[in-house]
């Protein structure tokens, strides 16, 4: 046995030192991101030919832009994902400012556990307590018929409202959290600032608080618009057959069809509709990716 | 600049003041923060409260800005009650303690904030942007981010961005607190001249004294939710009128003692440590007196101070030298603890420890106060 140099031995030492201690990492990332990414991608570029035979080709991407049902419910998707993203921005963006900036340092923690306890029940549970609240023999349409503003039970289920209602509730944990983490930053006396140079309420909040906030915005969004998109339970559960929600075209054609290729075709387009959609919002507002990673 | 008509009938003094307290108190709970508390400001001065931290100078500043409602009194600018106008329609501009600049703004842009809330247009802003950062030393600096400039100069943006605005008075909240020594000396000269340059009304709050008295016009002292006294920085160093604004304005030796009668010169007093006193003041039993460190007069020999009642002697016991406000530590029969004022240009200027040495003071240097 020849040894070898002793520089040379060092040298390979820090380098096997280097391997293990990034080995966890390149592992995760490549069992577990990179290489189902792959598998996704070459079963979306094979086309079947004949029974049990595939050949390379942009068959399942031409069927997805051919079939109206199919690029229909993408686009539907999109378009109420960022509704749904636009929503949560809205209810929960004064709900996060009161807790970063006006409640008492007691009701703070409180108010977090009140946003987080719902989050304890698995999302098929809250989306059933939906269910209950919104079906017609549910609680809404019995309190109608009490109070005497609806003549027979009403059903409030199974349309796009009660889609959206549903993800936006789900969602505004994930806006509220950095949302008030960006705004606990903000020294109180730069609002006050704002107010004493005369500065109105509407000016204040556009001028000085949404711009702090700006990262928190970004970062919430970005994390709502992900789990909307990708959401699968909330829009069969309470949209019914009027869901329509892309990730159910996926579950279909990988479950019910058995049909692989499209399916990975579908998931491929999910993946871009996200990225490109990210991208958008970041260039929209002139943040970046990594400052928007650290804020949130 | 906007004249305000006197066809409002206020108070008497409401009138000629750019600023005035009517009986103002604020209660929080239970707690009493500012105890009917009632001055008024003449248009261009340079008006400070000075108060230990907690006296309620900073809520009394809240509530002229208008961050705060007091529970009862009027606040008035020139002669008007701003008790209904909300913080962001009272001719007044506030510096913070933190000076509060918008980080995600350039100079420019936050000076140019509080035009663009009036309405000003983009033009005349831009000019006035121009002449304000022009007149407190910053021309050209309208595009510079804010977060990229020394404390000075920070202190400056936070103040064009009040004065460009013309206001009938600006808030002062300790903006100099957050400098370094060195800077804060600097800017107290500077501060005092934009000031008269501007001859804008300045309300300055500040726990430093020094502050208070090199730059204020008038004083107020403040402990307790209430002002002790009102007055030139003159008249509260030289003629404290109560026991705190003795103790707290300025450096003094602070003794307890009692009263033995009144003498040829002044109020006999003797100390707890023996030595016998003639001072200035009133009071019979127990009393506090202050005598500044630089009231006393030094001698080699007890003999020289022939005209002075108040003559003793005794020993250096430490030499603090500090350039001109070096003191002498003095132990003396019947004094606990005595401190004097070392002149450097004098004879004395080289005294060592242990030496003998003779002081004395004028009964008008020592006041007393019922303690």
């Amino acid at each position: 046995m020849t040894a070898l140099p002793s520089s040379e031995r060092s040298l390979f030492a820090e380098k096997l030192g280097l391997f293990l201690l990034l080995a966890p990492a390149v592992l995760w990332l490549g069992v577990l991101v990179i290489l189902p990414h792959v598998e996704i991608a070459v079963l979306s570029f094979s086309e079947r030919i004949a029974p049990r035979v595939y050949a390379f080709g942009f068959g399942n991407y031409l069927e997805f832009l051919g079939e109206p049902i199919y690029w229909r419910t993408f686009a539907r998707t999109a378009f109420l994902s960022i509704l749904v993203t636009l929503i949560t921005l809205v209810i929960s963006f004064p709900v996060a400012l009161y807790i970063a900036k006006f409640a008492s340092g007691k009701s703070k923690p409180l108010l977090f556990l009140m946003c987080l306890i719902p989050f304890w029940a698995s999302e098929l549970v809250r989306t059933l307590g939906w269910m209950m609240m919104l079906r017609e023999t549910g609680v809404l349409s019995f309190l109608l018929q009490k109070a005497g503003l609806a003549s027979g039970p009403v059903e409030m289920l199974y349309n796009d409202a009660s889609v959206v209602l549903g993800l936006v509730y789900g969602g505004m944990l994930f806006m509220i959290v950095p949302l008030t983490n960006a705004l606990e930053s903000l020294e109180t006396a730069q609002i006050e600032a704002g107010y004493d140079l005369g500065g109105s309420h509407l000016t204040v909040l556009r001028r000085i608080i949404i711009p702090h906030a700006m990262p928190g915005i970004v970062a919430g969004s970005i994390v709502v618009f992900m789990l909307t998109v990708g959401n699968f339970v909330t829009p069969v559960m309470l949209g019914g057959k009027n869901g329509l929600w892309f990730t159910e075209q996926i579950y279909s054609q990988f479950i019910t069809r058995f049909n692989w290729p499209q399916g990975s075709a579908f998931g491929f387009m999910l993946l871009l509709l996200s990225t490109v959609i990210v991208w958008l919002g970041l260039r929209l507002t002139g943040q970046g990716f990594a400052e928007t990673l650290r804020k949130a | 600049m906007t004249l305000v008509g006197n066809g409002v009938r206020g108070d008497f003094m409401s009138d000629s003041a750019d600023l005035a307290l009517l009986s103002v108190v604020k209660e929080f709970g239970a707690h009493r923060a500012v105890d009917s508390v009632t001055f008024d400001v003449a248009p261009g001065e340079f008006f400070s409260i000075l108060g230990p931290s907690g006296c309620g100078k900073t809520t009394l500043m809240r509530m002229i800005a208008g961050f705060e409602h007091p529970t009862s009194g009027d606040i008035r600018i020139r002669g008007k009650s701003m008790l209904a106008v909300p913080a962001n329609k009272r001719p007044v501009n506030m510096v913070f303690q933190s000076l509060a600049l918008f980080p995600m703004m350039s100079v420019g842009e936050n000076v140019g904030y509080g035009l663009a809330c009036a309405g000003v247009d983009k033009i005349e802003a831009g000019q006035r942007i121009t002449r304000i950062l022009d007149r407190v030393g910053l021309a050209g600096f309208e595009d510079r981010p804010v977060t990229k400039l020394s404390g000075g100069q920070r202190q400056r943006v936070a103040i064009a961005r009040c004065l460009v605005l013309e206001p009938t008075l600006v808030l002062l909240d300790e903006p100099l607190g957050a400098l370094d020594l060195k800077l804060r000396e600097h800017m107290k000269l500077e501060l005092k001249q934009l000031q008269a340059a501007f001859n804008t009304t300045f309300l300055y709050i500040t726990h430093d004294q020094s502050e208070a008295l090199v730059m204020s016009d008038r004083v107020a002292v403040m402990n307790k939710g209430r002002f002790e006294q009102v007055g030139s920085p003159r008249e509260l160093y030289h003629n404290p009128l109560t026991s705190f604004v003795a103790g707290f304005v300025g450096d003094a030796n602070v003794w307890n003692g009692s009263t033995f009668g009144a003498q040829a010169t002044g109020l006999g007093i003797k100390l707890s440590t023996g030595a016998a006193l003639v001072g200035a003041g009133s009071g019979s039993g127990a009393v506090s007196a202050y005598l500044r460190p630089e009231a006393i007069a030094l001698a080699a020999v007890p003999g020289e101070l022939s005209s002075l009642p108040n003559r003793f002697a005794g020993t250096v016991s430490t030499v603090l030298f500090d350039g001109a406000a070096s003191t002498l530590v003095i132990k003396a029969e019947g004094f606990p603890h005595l401190r004097a004022t070392l002149p450097q240009a004098g004879p004395l200027a080289g005294i060592m420890a242990g030496a003998p040495i003779g002081f004395g003071f004028a009964p008008e240097a020592l006041k007393i106060f019922p303690a």
